[in-house]
């Protein structure tokens, strides 16, 4: 029996199933990223005056980030409209730059998580506090470039790289009485950004893997059903934009706010 | 059939221009809002407004343009209605019950920095 509807769309609600589908998904994922945004703004109004850490992430890296993903989401209409106009070729690159920048996001994020979990705080039996990157640990004694935090300030600022001068600081094991990395055990504003971009990085992987697959096996459909196959890429499109908007979100209230 | 993909491509050249003015409009807002973050404004309230509202206008642009809400089908507009209910819903859900946040859930860096009991903030309530 044939599925009705599958490129073709009903006449009542002119759409074909699988845009029908996405849209549903993507309610669902409104819902999903609603509710840890919503979770973040508990968290972030909960916070006391001044307590909340700023300035641990590099905006700048943020930003470039966001301008990768942009950029991405107009390669992405771009290759759809390339089927449109029935140029298989140009639709070949925009989606080959797509799977490119993709890959670049996931990999700027890799080097910004890498700095978390290299990036302790090391408080000594004295109440002294060290705050670094960790360079060498040994049984004895471990080695961290950064600076010693003034009493009741996080690393704020550290992001700007300006404002405290580092230098390595040696600290004997036997002085230590507690040394935690900035992964999302550190605090409640690192257990929400892991939390928010460890799920859109999946979103971006998921995206990509999708994206990938119709830009290499998946586009011999191209030859047999052109029409079904742009509206494959206007599906896995819907969902690469998005995961854009996420973004869009994720930047200004993660970052800078 | 040609006549047909002519006409196609002709649009689409159209759709395709349009598509670049929001691709460039997305560039700029992303670098105001970057820039209202880096002047440092006196006051964070209006840093919060600015930096959500073109994130907001971006949404839009993307939303409208790239993903056609700006011409969908009726259906279409009636999921992101239920969505957008439901969402809303949720949200006024969490933070209308703000106060009822479980003591000890707001942890901040080492515990040198940690609230003192009756202090003004909400989440110790």
């Amino acid at each position: 029996m044939e599925i009705p509807y599958v490129v073709q769309p009903r006449q009542d609600t002119g759409l074909y199933n699988a845009k029908v589908g996405i849209w549903l998904f993507l309610a669902s994922e409104v819902m999903l990223f609603g509710a840890l945004f919503s979770s973040y703004i508990i968290l972030r109004i909960g916070a006391a005056p001044g307590e909340w850490p700023v300035g641990l992430l590099n905006v700048w890296i943020g930003m470039g980030n966001t301008l990768v993903l942009i950029t991405s989401s107009i390669t992405v209409v771009l290759a759809w409209a390339s089927l449109k106009m029935n140029n298989f070729a140009k639709f070949k690159v925009y989606q080959g730059f797509t799977i490119l920048l993709a890959m670049t996001f996931v990999v700027i994020k890799s080097f910004e998580y890498t700095d978390k979990f290299t990036h302790y705080e090391v408080v000594l039996q004295d109440n002294t506090i060290y705050d670094g990157h960790l360079k060498e640990r040994t049984p004895t004694h471990v080695v961290i470039h950064g600076h010693k935090v003034e009493h009741g300030r996080h690393a704020e600022g550290e992001a700007h790289g300006s404002k405290t001068p580092h230098t390595d600081i040696r600290i004997e094991r036997a002085q230590i009485k507690k040394m935690e990395n900035y992964g999302p055990w550190h605090n409640t504003y690192l257990a929400i950004y892991f939390t928010l971009t460890a799920l859109h990085a999946l979103h971006v992987i998921g995206g990509a893997v999708v994206i990938g697959y119709l830009w290499g096996p998946g586009s011999k459909l191209w030859k047999t059903d052109p029409e079904r196959f742009t509206n494959r890429i206007e599906i896995s499109g819907l969902f690469w934009h998005f995961v854009d908007l996420v973004w869009i979100f994720l930047f200004p209230v993660l970052y800078l706010l | 059939m040609s006549d047909h993909h002519a006409h196609d491509a002709h649009d689409f050249q159209h759709h395709v221009r349009r598509y670049l003015f929001v691709f460039w409009a997305l560039i700029v807002g992303t670098i105001i809002t970057v820039g209202a973050w880096y002047v440092k404004l006196d006051s964070m309230a209006l840093t919060v407004a600015i930096a959500l509202l073109i994130a907001s206008v971006k949404a839009f642009l993307v939303a409208g343009y790239f993903m056609h809400l700006i011409s969908e089908k009726k259906m279409i507009y009636g999921i992101l209605a239920a969505t957008a209910f439901f969402f809303a819903g949720m949200m006024y859900l969490i933070v209308w019950g703000r106060d009822q946040v479980p003591q000890g859930t707001i942890h901040l860096g080492s515990r040198d920095t940690f609230q003192t009991p009756g202090s003004p903030s909400k989440a110790a309530h």
